[in-house]
This record gives structure tokens, sequence and C-alpha cells, in this order.
């Protein structure tokens, strides 16, 4: 029998949806509230959630200390950047994993996987020495560099989990047709990629600009991006809240701006390879 | 034209032989059928003409070429598969056309030429169409106009109704048998249905285990099986093979006797035997009868024949139609 659904039922589990959703949001929700408070305000108990003195002080305040554009840029140029050039290494390195697979194939994916086992940290002292002995200390070439790698793995993944939904009938449909491989890529290989190359971008490049322990850690002012940004704005001591929230408003605005413009390709991305 | 033809055609994955040198012959216009159980290399022989696969010994000759090294488009050949496999970014026009666009053709001609096969395939009106908005049968048709743009040599069909429901299934093998005729082009067409392989095929090739074990004409089969491969495959109910004393009295190893070759005794004369189960059909009855020694015997009768579940009965053969066998399984012509 099929399931019955009543006005009822959608109605709870609507407003259960909106519920855990609200839930979810909150925090971000909170945090914007909390960068149009006074620090004092910011830090009261009760907090207060609407009825408080407005100011866009923090903001100006924000602007005044640190040159946000200099760190918008940092961190558009390093997450565009790696998730750039970890596509550019990941597609065929996809494309041959899911059209040419080999006996090893299945070790190689789950060896790449294992590196994202490791904690970072584990690596900090040898890479940090590196880095320092080549000069990339606080350079963007070296964020791009290692965001590059630490997400290359989870890019591989994805492209190859959509590379293989790819029937390998159609690719051989079109070898029937007479086309070469190059046009194969062309006219029939990539327009069926598309929505897959998109979503694993898309995620690639929130993973990046979010990413914080190697940015932190290997980056100071010059190419340090809006993570570094933030974290300049918490301190041990003295009233830093809403000029925190601020920062980190502004910081995350462009991500949340991104991200809700292709909430689609997004959700696909997410849920890769669960859903056909 | 279209004239096909293997010779010593071998095809081995690492350490296993899929086809152990194949020899065959198919002329031009003729609409052939490999038919076998799963796994006796069907759809790997299709893709070896096809250019899929690679040989690994032999030779595929098409209009007396040798083909082996030349690309799968350059055969001249054009396939329709199993899934189907159109391009789902591409309307049914594009999808269609992308041959002819590989090709090099000029847009009128290929626009000319969709259209045309399109009217044959009442597609016209779902021209504009993506391959999901259309039903299983349509996708079926865009997938064989694909095929007949092209003006091929030939045709190969990689199971391309089993998709299909039962009904869909009988309209589109009518529609496939009338447009090869209508075409006049050399078809190859895999099945594990040994209906479809009966009813749209001039000559069959029966297949198995990576062998041929017959090439010919349906009632050929029928009516003269090789072995006891093609005895047991071809015809349905399956023929009832009979070993032990009752075969040595025919002077063979084994004997088969189909099931409407076995008639109801009504004087009780013949190979005894209890009925376990009768089908009614009203146009025919089945009857499963356990004949002792004889093992378990399936009978076709025409029509109502009156005999029910738990009767004893006994069966005679048509005595010009028992087949007799060898002990390795060949047939023994008298």
């Amino acid at each position: 029998m099929a399931r019955k659904v009543t006005t009822t039922s959608v109605a709870v589990s609507t407003a259960g949806a909106w519920l855990v959703g609200f839930l979810i949001f909150f925090p971000i929700l909170w945090m914007v509230l909390t960068s149009f408070k006074t620090e004092l305000e910011a830090f009261a108990t009760p907090p207060s959630f609407l009825f408080f003195h407005w100011t866009t002080e923090n903001y100006a305040t924000v602007q005044e200390r640190s040159d946000y554009v200099h760190h918008a840029l940092n961190s558009i140029i390093i997450a565009g950047g790696s998730t750039l050039i970890a596509l550019l290494i990941a597609i065929p390195a996809a494309w041959s994993m899911a059209f040419s697979p080999t006996k090893r194939t299945k070790d190689i994916l789950l060896w790449m996987l294992s590196t994202k086992m490791m904690p970072p940290v584990g690596v900090l002292v040898p890479i940090y020495l590196i880095y320092r002995n080549f000069g990339l200390l606080d350079t963007r070439a070296g964020l791009i560099f290692i965001l590059c790698l630490g997400n290359l793995p989870i890019v591989i993944w994805m492209l190859f989990t959509y590379f293989k939904e790819i029937p390998k009938d159609i690719l051989e449909a079109a070898r029937m047709d007479g086309a070469t491989v190059g046009r194969e890529l062309i006219y029939v290989l990539t327009p069926m990629a598309i929505p897959g190359l998109a979503s694993t971008m898309l995620l690639n490049l929130i993973l990046a600009w979010n990413e914080a322990f190697w940015t932190l850690n290997l980056s100071t002012l010059d190419a340090a991006p809006l993570t570094t940004f933030i974290a300049s704005y918490s301190s041990p001591e003295g009233l830093f809240w809403a000029k925190l929230s601020a920062a980190s408003t502004l910081a995350v605005a462009p991500i949340l701006i991104v991200g809700w413009f292709s909430q689609k390709q997004l959700v696909r991305g997410l849920t890769f390879g669960a859903v056909k | 034209m279209g004239r096909i033809t293997l010779e010593g055609v071998q095809k081995s994955f690492g350490p296993v032989d899929i086809i152990k040198g194949a020899d065959l012959d198919i002329p031009d216009g003729a609409f052939v059928v490999f038919v076998g159980p799963s796994g006796c290399g069907k759809t790997t022989l299709l893709r070896l003409i096809a250019g899929l696969e690679d040989v690994s010994g032999g030779k595929i000759l098409i209009d007396g070429k040798n083909v082996v090294d030349v690309p799968p488009a350059k055969r001249g050949l054009s396939m329709v598969f199993q899934s189907y496999a159109l391009y789902p970014h591409m309307s049914v026009r594009g999808n269609i056309a992308f041959g002819l666009k590989m090709a090099g053709l000029p847009k009128d001609e290929i626009n000319r030429k969709v259209e045309a096969a399109a009217a044959t395939l009442n597609l016209t009106p779902y021209l504009d169409r993506k391959p999901r908005e259309l039903s299983g049968g349509q996708r079926q048709r865009v997938a064989i106009g694909r095929a007949i743009v092209r003006e091929p040599k030939a045709f190969l069909f990689d199971e391309p109704l089993s998709n299909l429901d039962a009904a869909l299934r009988v309209q589109m093998r009518l529609e496939v048998t009338r447009l090869q005729k209508q075409l006049a082009t050399t078809a190859i067409y895999v099945t594990h249905d040994q209906v479809e392989a009966m009813t749209m095929a001039d000559k069959i090739v029966v297949l198995s285990a990576g062998k041929i074990e017959q090439y010919g004409s349906p009632l050929e089969l029928y009516e003269r099986p090789a072995n006891l491969f093609v005895a047991g495959f071809i015809g349905s109910p399956k023929m009832n093979l009979i070993s032990g004393d009752t075969a040595t009295g025919y002077g063979a190893a084994t004997i088969g006797v189909r099931p409407e070759h076995l008639k109801v005794d009504a004087d009780g004369k013949g190979w005894p035997g209890k009925v376990i189960i009768a089908e009614h059909l009203g146009s025919d009855t089945f009857l499963y009868v356990d004949a002792g020694p004889l093992g378990t015997l399936t009978v076709r009768g025409a029509g109502e024949i009156g005999v029910k579940t738990g009767d004893q009965i006994a069966l005679v053969p048509d005595p010009n139609r028992i087949y007799r066998f060898d002990t390795n399984g060949n047939a023994i012509f008298a």
C-alpha cells in the first residue's frame, strides 16, 4: 500500500524541516546580529536578540585596522588557484582511472584517500621547515600548493565517481558514429560531465576558502587570506566579540553568496555517488 | 553491399578463450541472429565484428576486405545497443545526425537524411525532444534511426529489445524485421531469446561456450539439429532427451523427441507414465509426465486433449520425428 500523505503530516514535516534549518543557520544569524552590536551588548547576559542599539562601528573599525580587500583578494587567488590546479591534475587522472582501469586502480584510489586520514598537524613541523628553506612561507604560491595537494584526493574521487556514471556504451556509440578521441571529448564526454565538474569545483572552492590550519600556520600578512584576517581579531583578553563577528561576517559573505546561487550543484556535489 | 565473412576468429581475455575459432559466411542482405545462453560469447563476437574489441586471431572480411586493423567507424557498420546508448544531452535530431556530422556531411543533406529516417520510424513529432522525454519504445526507435541514417553495410543489434515490455517487444520485433527487409541491408542480431531468433532470422548461429554449434535457417535447426546442444536449445518447450536402453533400441546413445511429437495413446500402448501437472491453455495443453526410467517427459498437445493431473497415460513418439545422437552428442542422420 502506498503511504498516505495527509495535509497534517505535510505541515508537521515542513515545520520540522524549518526548525532544523533554523537551528543549523542560527550560529550564522547570531554572528551577523552580534556584528551590529556594541562590544558591551555583544557580551551582555542575558543577550538581547533584536532590541539593541544597532551600529556599524565594528565594520568601520575592522576596515580601519586591517585591509579587508587585501585578504579577500588573497582568499580568491588561493582558493581559485588551488581549485584550478587541482582540477587540471584530477581530470586526466580520474578520466584514465574511470575509463581504462587497471588492477591497481582501486588501490591507488584508496591510497590517495588514506592521505586524508592523517591529521595535518602531524606533518606541520617538516612542512614548515621545507617551506622556510624554500622561501615559501607567507607566499600565495606556497598556500596554493599545499591546499591543492590537500584537496586533490577528494577532487579525484569526486570526478572519478562522476565519470564512472557515464555509461561506456555511449562512448562506444560515439566511436561507432565515427567520432575521434578529440571529438568524443568535445561533443559527448565534456557536455555529460559538466554538472559533475561544476559541483566538484564549487565544493573544492569552499573547502579551500575555509581551510584554516595551513593558512594560519604558513602565512602572516602578505599572503594571509580571510581566515587569518578573522583570527587576528581574536585575542586572549579584552572585548572583541563584536569586531570578531564583523570580521567573520565579511569573510564568509562572498562564499555564502556563491553557495546560495549554486545550491543545486552543491547538493549534488555533497551527495556525490549516493543518488543517481 | 554487406557480405561479412569470419575466418578462424579467436578472442581471449588473458588466459580465458571467449571465442574459440569462429568461421562464418553471412551473405549480403541476410538477417542473421546469434543466439545462445548468457556467457556463450555472442555479444563478444558481435563486438569483434563492430571493432569495439580487437581479435586475438583470425580474419574478419567485409565485402572481401580484411578489417581487423580498421577502426570501428571506418568499417561502415552501425550498431544498436542494448541500453540504446543515446546521447542524453542531445535532441533526437542531434542523436540521429551525430554520425553524419562526424562524417562532415553538408548541413542540408544531414537535415534531409535525418528527416527521412525520422519519418520511416514515426519519430517526426519528437525530433526536438531529449531522450529522457521519450518512452522506451521511442528511445529504441531513435537508436535504430541513428543506425539507419548512416546507410551502413550492415546493422549490428546487441539484444536491442530486452529492455522493453513483452507487448512492445513483439511490436518492435515486427518493425525491425520489416525495416530490415525494406532496406535490404545485412543485419546481425544478438539475442538470448530463441523465439526472437526463430521469428526474425533468415539464418541462425547457435553459440555455446565460444563455439559455433550450428549455422542454418530456423527450420533447419528445428528439423535437423546438429547436436544435443542445438536440439535442447531450439524449440519450446525443450526437446525430451532419453538415454539408456530405450535409446539403445533406436541405435543411439541418446534420443530426442520434441514435446509436440509425443501423442497420448488412447489404447494405453506406449511409454507408461503419470501426469504430474497438466496445463490447459486452450490452444495447447502441456503435460509433464513422470515416465519412470525415462525421466520426466514434456508433452504438447494441440487444443484440449482431455487429460488431467494424476491420470495414468501412455505416450507414443512420432516415429519419423525421433532424433538420434551418438555418445559425443552429435546427431546421427539416417
